[in-house]
């Protein structure tokens, strides 16, 4: 762990300020920001661990807490309301058998909300990791759950 | 580089996919091999050409001839007779009309006549990838023309000239801002572009840095020279990671052929890009908020002034414009400022990109010359409303703007115009509405979300939308008073006047413009609680029950 964070920082000797880019690698390979993680980046970057931390927890793409394998988010901003993101948000709940802000219990999807994903002509819609699907049935939903 | 003589344009677009299409394009790029024509002459394989029935379709440039109806047969006779000999191929021509309407039929979208594009003007006409491609429809070429044939206070003088004001949502000249950095005292200055695009709704400068990332690149260029810079940042919501992809792409390619870098165009600029990635945060789209993201910290807004263009980056003048705004620039240089102040109505020049959702046939963008009416976008390039329901609401310029009626639908498109009638222009976010919704649950949407955006830091804004969206509930409940109408609003004007930056200070404008326009059904629930779409769904079980309860009765 220790050496895969010196790594990353290592990569952004030169930038001026680079904290957040910084976290954002981190958790690409470490999965979440434990506190931890999070003492070992202000170790480094000789910031007090109160500001990282600040930082870290200021950010929704930023997770402190450890999540499922993949995460699963719901967008429930008015485009996406209007078209019946609520209807999804009660179909992916039954489906996975949690709440919002919880992971199942393989530890294989976490279920949070979005704003916004930019994708309002095919609202409503959700984003698992990096993917985002629009248009969505109940049929779909399904679908794209067995793909993960 | 390469330099080809001629281009020929392949349809594949779905319907002369089907037709063979995709096929008559790999016999294409195999024939021109065969004959040595390959590094003379380009295949691309384009979008829809909008001749459909003529399919499969191809055009030769320069010259402009167009082949309809092209089977595999065909090919090796176009390349030896068109291509190597010069003689067209009379069998295959397929006569487009040169009226207007079918030169523009490259677009997608040509359903819409009223559409014009400045900022768009490349989307989907050019591979986002290939620098090359950019080049080729003018790209740089403003950028060389400043840095050539211009000062930094001509330059400025020019935008000022054109009456661009600021895409973001809050209208601010544009020249101004320059003019303001250009001025400012400092030991460096830095050149920011907002594309943390986060307005619910909105996904323009989504669309206008996957289509066409380096006319923001020229664009950051030429601001640079303008206010004398030579660093820009490109703050990125962190949720676009194609658009950061292709940004990425773009600089390296642009680096490469010097168009950024040091001594551009011969000149003693210099100009770098670099790229910051938000984390998810609506209020990091407030310009002090993201300047503080790019610094590391937390994304708080701060006191104003002192303004960016004064004191902003690291404590350094900065000019901060957003993508839209920006990707107006380059047209401006090189069609002139008198040119772009002829478009759109008097105090709000240029076009504006609408991002059109909700209850229309046709979603998706659109961009019009600023003063266009709402009625013109949904009833033109919106199809008119889906499955035949009435038209109830808009709200326009994203969920910090306001809510449209009927009666207004005629209202002109454009800041003051909106601003007159309670709503904003914003972000250029369209959500339209029918009859199937409920005001009260659309505002208590908005509501929640700006109670999770906001940043906690001035009282105002975090008490104050988590105290409306709980009295909203209320009222979605059946279990409020009229008292909370009143209550609304004092606390819509303490947070309007009070609220530290615009994010606390907009909030309010949805619920002003529905407690104006729709008080009837806001009354509706609390007096007879009722909900007559059903969108409140305490208030139709609580019916119902109280239906059971009196028939048993």
């Amino acid at each position: 762990m220790e050496a895969v964070i010196k790594e990353i920082i290592v990569g952004y000797e030169s930038e001026k300020t680079p904290l957040i880019s910084i976290l954002h690698r981190v958790q690409d390979k470490l999965g979440y920001l434990s506190e931890e993680v999070l003492k070992l980046v202000a170790k480094y970057l000789d910031l007090p661990l109160s500001k990282v931390y600040g930082v870290a927890s200021f950010y929704t793409l930023l997770d402190t807490e450890e999540k499922g394998e993949n995460i699963v988010r719901v967008c429930e901003s008015a485009p996406c309301h209007v078209k019946g993101s609520m209807n999804v948000l009660t179909e992916l709940k039954s489906e996975l058998g949690i709440d919002i802000g919880e992971t199942t219990k393989d530890n294989k999807f976490s279920l949070e909300l979005t704003s916004c994903l930019g994708v309002c002509g095919v609202a409503p819609a959700i984003m698992v990791n990096d993917q985002v699907y629009g248009n969505l049935t109940a049929k779909k939903l399904e679908e794209i759950l067995e793909k993960y | 580089m390469a330099f080809y003589r001629g281009h020929i344009l392949v349809c594949t677009g779905q319907e002369c996919k089907q037709k063979g299409g995709k096929e008559v394009e790999r016999i294409l790029v195999k024939e021109l091999k065969r004959f040595g024509l390959n590094d003379e002459i380009k295949v691309i394989s384009t979008d829809c050409l909008g001749a459909c029935e003529a399919g499969p379709l191809m055009v030769i440039y320069p010259e402009g001839v167009y082949y309809g109806g092209v089977q595999i047969e065909d090919v090796r006779e176009i390349v030896e007779e068109h291509l190597l000999k010069g003689r067209r191929v009379n069998r295959l021509l397929y006569e487009m009309d040169e009226s207007e309407e079918n030169v523009t039929a490259h677009h997608k979208k040509d359903i819409f006549s009223d559409e014009m594009r400045i900022v768009l003007r490349n989307c989907g006409l050019i591979d986002p990838e290939d620098i090359k491609d950019y080049i080729g429809r003018d790209g740089y070429r403003a950028l060389g023309i400043a840095l050539t044939r211009l000062t930094p206070k001509e330059v400025i003088t020019m935008i000022e000239d054109s009456g661009l004001r600021g895409r973001g949502g809050a209208g601010f000249p544009a020249g101004l801002k320059w003019k303001f950095t250009h001025q400012a005292d400092g030991d460096e200055k830095y050149v920011v572009a907002n594309a943390d695009e986060g307005e619910p709704g909105t996904s323009k400068d989504r669309l206008i840095m996957e289509g066409d990332p380096h006319t923001l690149l020229e664009s950051m260029a030429i601001a640079g020279y303008a206010v004398g810079a030579d660093t820009g940042y490109i703050y990125v919501r962190g949720e676009y990671q194609l658009a950061v992809s292709r940004l990425k792409k773009a600089i390296e390619q642009a680096e490469e052929l010097g168009v950024l870098g040091k001594n551009l165009f011969d000149s003693d600029f210099d100009f770098e890009i670099k790229i910051r990635e938000g984390a998810g945060a609506y209020v990091c789209g407030e310009e002090t908020a993201l300047l503080r993201s790019i610094e590391g910290e937390r994304g708080e807004p701060q006191i104003k002034p002192p303004y960016p263009p004064n004191e902003g980056l690291w404590g350094q003048p900065t000019l901060i414009n957003n993508v839209e705004t920006l990707a107006n620039i380059p047209v401006i240089i090189q069609k002139g400022a008198d040119w772009f102040s002829k478009i759109g109505i008097e105090n709000c020049t240029g076009t504006k990109v609408f991002t059109l959702s909700g209850d229309v046939m046709n979603e998706g963008l659109v961009e019009v010359p600023m003063g266009t009416t709402l009625r013109e976008i949904i009833e033109g390039f919106g199809g008119g409303m889906a499955d035949g329901r009435e038209f109830k609401v808009a709200q326009t310029g994203g969920t910090s703007g306001g809510c449209i009626p009927k009666e207004l639908l005629d209202t002109p498109m454009d800041y003051d115009s909106l601003a007159e009638v309670g709503s904003a222009l914003g972000s250029g976010a369209l959500l339209i509405m029918d009859e199937s919704h409920c005001i009260v649950d659309i505002a208590k949407c908005f509501m929640h979300f700006f109670e999770h955006e906001s940043c906690g830091k001035c009282t105002p804004c975090r008490e104050g939308n988590t105290r409306m969206y709980e009295m909203l509930d209320r009222i979605s409940k059946g279990e409020s008073n009229l008292k909370d109408l009143d209550k609304l609003r004092d606390l819509a004007n303490v947070m309007s006047k009070t609220a530290l930056c615009g994010l606390g200070q907009a909030a309010p404008t949805s619920i002003y413009s529905t407690l104006d326009y729709f008080k009837d059904e806001y009354l509706a629930h609390i007096t007879a609680k009722v909900c007559i779409t059903g969108d409140c769904q305490e208030l139709v079980t609580q019916r119902e029950e109280g239906e059971r309860k009196g028939e048993t009765a």
